[in-house]
């Protein structure tokens, strides 16, 4: 069973994330363990609140570094909602706050010409194939719940209409990242994560081989 | 785009639905999360669990219901009923509900809708306001826009505008009001629509109206005349009498953008 490390940094509902991920088959778990996320085929980095208080709780348990590391080693990674933000440099939500500088630019407010947050589905616009999308149905509904979204467009590989087009997926080598809840969009979101787990399992890191320990 | 969102609302008691529920196929039509599972099935957008335990000993049964949703329902879930506190918030998210709703304790001290969105994010603070229109017989004087808040599950009238509790409770970090009519709850007439279009046109955060639905048309019309981004019902579902494709299907004849079911 493919081992991937859900990064528990105390906030909110993470397990919502783990479920769905063993739901798709993978041995999913909430850990702030260093040497399990090493272990793990794939690292999940979700996110609910605010930006400031997300990274504060990510330092406190030191699995900012964990994460960094994790995208260097070019595990598979997956971030999800604020999980996505933490990914940028800074946020509009908390200025001085500092994120996790992996992809270039500042998480901004929506626009005020529309409600915020953003909670409702809403359809992806894919800019560019990945292998995350494949075998999704078109259009493909996703569950968004979020006042703020990435500004730069580099890396951005679907967009959602809210407002503006808005950056609602990220891809660059082995960082993937939704601003959608991908564990709270049904079937479609459901097999988005079937086919991250598909894709750490074949990158083959150590995790990827037989199970190292009993799921859940 | 906006898309808006239909919620089937579950009222639970002692971790059993109560208000009945008359679907054929179910195993157990009285267990929450066999009948979540089924909502979810048909294309449910999101749901509400109303936990109307009054025994205190019994509150409990609320997290189990919560924590065996969360491993087989992946739409969004939200809990009301009896939370007072950050920690009762953080009991039931941290067990997989999505969002809490607070609406006495909310009333009573306005400060913990700060404290939950500031803890957990405004995303999962749903504010939920029972209002009725004011009457000769209040004990207090008539509000500014001849609706009053009621809480206790809609027994107690409140001397507070609910318009006005909407727009402060979105300044204060609630992510979403889930507005009730007293007058329209249970009668199959329809959303107040006034009150629904008061509230959302006041507010800069989703408004989910409630209370009154009787027919798909009653659904269309709270978004189309009452500005609802959501809304919720119980009956029209729990008996069968409509699917929760019928009811997209009604509204997206009526020019309303929906996730197909």
């Amino acid at each position: 069973m493919t081992l991937i490390a859900v990064l528990d940094y105390g906030i909110g509902n993470l397990r919502s994330a783990q479920k769905a991920l063993q739901h798709v088959g993978a041995d999913a778990r909430l850990t702030d363990d260093p040497g399990l996320v090493r272990d793990a085929a794939g690292v999940v980095l979700p996110g609910v609140g605010a930006f400031g208080r997300c990274m504060e709780a990510l330092r406190a348990a030191h699995l900012d570094t964990v994460a960094l590391d994790a995208v260097g080693r070019g595990q598979p990674f997956l971030g999800i909602c604020v999980g996505m933000q933490l990914l940028y440099e800074r946020s509009e939500e908390t200025p001085g706050a500092r994120g996790l500088g992996v992809l270039p630019g500042t998480v901004r407010w929506l626009p005020d010409t529309v409600k915020r947050p953003q909670m409702q589905w809403n359809v992806l616009d894919i800019v560019t194939p990945s292998s995350l999308f494949e075998g999704l149905p078109d259009p493909a509904w996703m569950y968004f719940v979020h006042s703020f979204a990435a500004d730069d467009p580099t890396h951005v590989v679907a967009t959602c209409d809210y407002g503006a087009p808005l950056a609602a997926a990220v891809h660059r080598d082995n960082v993937f990242a939704t601003q959608f809840h991908p564990e709270k969009s049904g079937a479609n979101g459901l097999h988005l994560l079937g086919n991250f787990v598909r894709d750490a399992a074949a990158a083959g890191a150590p995790g990827s081989g037989p199970s190292v320990g009993g799921a859940r | 785009m906006r898309a808006a969102r239909v919620i089937p609302c579950l009222d639970v008691d002692a971790g059993r639905v109560v208000k009945g529920v008359n679907f054929v196929d179910l195993r157990d039509a009285g267990d929450p999360v066999e009948l979540a599972a089924r909502y979810d099935a048909e294309g449910a957008d999101e749901l509400v669990f109303l936990d109307i335990t009054a025994s205190s000993d019994q509150r409990d049964t609320i997290v189990d219901v919560v924590r065996r949703t969360a491993e087989q329902v992946f739409i969004p879930f939200t809990i009301g009923g009896g939370i007072r506190s950050v920690d009762d918030a953080r009991r039931l998210l941290r067990a997989g509900a999505d969002k809490v709703s607070v609406n006495t304790a909310a009333v009573e001290r306005p400060a913990l809708i700060g404290e939950i969105a500031e803890e957990f994010g405004a995303q999962c603070c749903v504010v939920a306001i029972d209002a009725r229109s004011c009457r000769a017989e209040d004990p207090y004087p008539a509000t500014p826009s001849g609706f009053r808040v009621y809480t206790h599950g809609g027994r107690t009238p409140f001397d507070l505008d609910a318009v006005a509790w909407a727009v402060d409770a979105s300044r204060r970090g609630a992510g979403e009001v889930l507005l009730t009519s007293m007058d329209r709850d249970g009668t199959k007439d329809g959303f107040d629509l006034p009150l629904t279009r008061l509230v959302a046109d006041a507010t800069t955060i989703p408004v989910i109206a409630s209370g009154g639905v009787g027919t798909l048309a009653h659904l269309a019309e709270g978004v189309v005349e009452g500005h609802a981004d959501a809304v919720l019902a119980a009956s029209i579902f729990h008996f069968g009498q409509h699917t929760i494709g019928e009811a997209k299907a009604a509204m997206t004849a009526a020019g309303i953008t929906v996730r197909p079911a």
